[in-house]
């Protein structure tokens, strides 16, 4: 080999590792330097673990950090609809297809316009309420988006409606690749449709539903921002019954330009994620493993 | 079939689709007919067809709040970091598919594991970066950044694409005497056209989604993007409803349009994209 052509392949990877760089592995370093500097404006003095005193003293924050673990409780639910969903349309029902387009309706709107749509059905003389009522669901009839015990699993319920869609286009994808003979061997075997869907079909799926649930604890921890900001009124509204760590991070550079907190929150969420990515990879070679 | 279609259990089936269905449509549904009352007819009826569509609230939206603008910045930044960073990806991905050289696993085992890291944990570093180097509410400190959040998964997509590509075509065209760019540009890009147009419905749905980076990051109002601007604007006209539905109707057709005009490469897109 020519040292010139020696030298080709990284003339290929430059400007891939420098674009990384900048925008991960700066701020990757950058949140733990800044973590232990009292930052304001560009830079600061060391100040050792103050900031995460600060900030783990702080019962917004424990707040906020409930409220991420609440939205946990919205995975199993998005994991049931979806695969109930999925299995459905993999078995090529009357009318699969237009069934498909309309179900990854959802996941092609963007989060911020849902938002406002929903924060509108949801509002106490709103449609939903209305629809209630007229059931004769009164006591249904919530103040969704104004009582500050009931906003977050409203957000709940909007965040369940758009990342099931996430699951059933990840379980189709599965499912669609799935060799037919096993599913078909048992139809013969005279297996009844659930029998069939727990020991053969969710079996087959375990490496994706790991995998959708992995990703799922990540965007209930760390990217719900979206969510939270349209239907809190850009402050987690009502009072801080819908503040979760994203928001504070949010509140704390931009509100109250404190980089040093901000970047102390970033740095324990980074680590948080940190650990649930590489179960992810763990989790993605056993699934390639089994295929 | 039609014997099929008379089991219980395939009512069952469609019932459950269709109630799916129905609840996947209900928010465009209800934006969409909100949208044609007027603020009197929706205080009437707030969940039936509109009894005399009104088309005033378009109006005034499109007149008094800047959608076209907002769309307009938004289309530029999904453009300039679609391009940035498929052309980045392309060459990384091609070298780390077909060529041997020190650090290529470690390089994609790191870029891989980079997609899964949450946008929000990268932003206190840049933003003071950006205010020392004045680049907040620039297109190029928002393109920069947001090209670099979605090549990851452009790497991870197209080097398992080019895998695929059969190595007798790589050597055919270097016995030809191509070189390693005409190989790439000539022979390996014509193949991964649909690798490609998945990247590219993924990546710009990403970017003309989001809104962290976009508040953050391009403050300006001269330079909001459309999700931006869709959250200041429904803030302001909070009450009333038949508007701020005729501003997210507007702000939803472009993907909305894209999205019925190529369903199958949507689909293809995002099925094979989601398997990250």
């Amino acid at each position: 080999m020519t040292p010139s052509s020696r030298l080709t392949p990284y003339l290929y990877v430059l400007p891939l590792v420098a674009l990384l760089g900048f925008v991960f592995g700066y701020p990757l370093l950058k949140i733990f330097e800044f973590s232990f500097k009292m930052v304001r404006g560009i830079d600061g003095p060391w100040i050792g673990f103050r900031n995460y005193q600060l900030i783990l003293g702080q019962s917004l924050f424990w707040e906020s950090v409930l409220h991420n673990l609440q939205l946990l409780l919205a995975i199993p639910v998005m994991v049931a609809i979806s695969l109930i969903v999925s299995v459905l349309l993999a078995e090529r029902v009357a009318g699969w297809k237009l069934y498909r387009i309309i179900v990854f309706v959802p996941f092609v709107l963007a989060i911020p316009i849902v938002a406002v749509v929903m924060k509108r059905m949801f509002q106490f003389s709103g449609p939903v309420n209305e629809m209630l009522r007229w059931m004769s669901l009164d006591f249904m009839a919530l103040d969704w988006i104004g009582s500050s015990s009931v906003a977050l699993w409203t957000v709940m319920i909007l965040i369940i409606w758009r990342e099931s869609a996430l699951g059933i286009i990840l379980f189709l994808a599965r499912l669609l690749s799935l060799d037919e003979s096993v599913t078909e061997a048992a139809k013969i075997d005279g297996a009844g449709w659930w029998r069939r869907l727990w020991h053969i079909i969710i079996p087959e799926m375990r490496g994706v539903i790991e995998f959708y649930v992995v990703v799922s604890v990540i965007t209930m921890l760390a990217a719900v921002f979206s969510y939270i900001y349209i239907m809190g009124g850009g402050r987690g509204g009502p009072g801080t019954s819908t503040e979760v760590v994203e928001l504070y991070i949010f509140n704390a550079l931009i509100r109250s330009s404190l980089p040093g907190i901000a970047a102390a929150a970033s740095v324990m969420l980074f680590l948080v994620t940190g650990i649930l990515i590489f179960l992810l990879f763990n989790v993605r070679q056993r699934a390639e493993a089994t295929q | 079939m039609s014997a099929q279609a008379l089991q219980p259990g395939a009512v069952v089936k469609q019932a459950v689709l269709l109630i799916a269905s129905f609840l996947a449509l209900v928010p465009t549904l209800y934006m969409v007919l909100t949208a044609l009352k007027s603020d009197a007819g929706y205080a009437v009826d707030k969940l039936g067809f509109p009894r005399a569509p009104v088309i005033d609230n378009f109006r005034s939206v499109l007149v008094d709040s800047p959608f076209l603008h907002w769309m307009l910045n938004s289309a530029v930044l999904v453009a300039g970091s679609v391009i940035l960073s498929t052309a980045i990806s392309v060459l990384g991905a091609y070298a780390i598919a077909t060529m041997a050289f020190r650090g290529r696993n470690t390089l994609l085992a790191v870029s891989t594991s980079l997609m899964a890291v949450p946008p929000v944990v990268m932003i206190v570093p840049l933003f003071v970066l950006y205010t020392r180097l004045g680049m907040v509410s620039t297109y190029t400190g928002a393109i920069l950044i947001y090209a670099g959040l979605i090549t990851p998964f452009s790497v991870y997509l197209l080097t398992t694409f080019f895998r695929t590509v059969p190595r007798e075509l790589y050597e055919a065209a270097h016995i030809d005497g191509a070189g390693q760019f005409t190989i790439l540009t000539k022979v390996v890009l014509p193949l991964s056209m649909p690798a490609l147009v998945t990247l590219v419905v993924v990546n710009s749905l990403y970017v003309w989604n989001d809104l962290l980076i976009a508040i953050i990051f391009l403050q300006d109002d001269a330079k909001r993007t459309l999700m931006a601007g869709i959250s200041v604007f429904s803030g302001r006209y909070n009450n009333q409803v038949p508007l701020t539905m005729a501003g997210m109707v507007i702000a939803s057709a472009p993907m909305f349009i894209l999205y019925v005009l190529f369903q199958k490469q949507f689909i293809r897109g995002l099925m094979s994209g989601a398997i990250k």
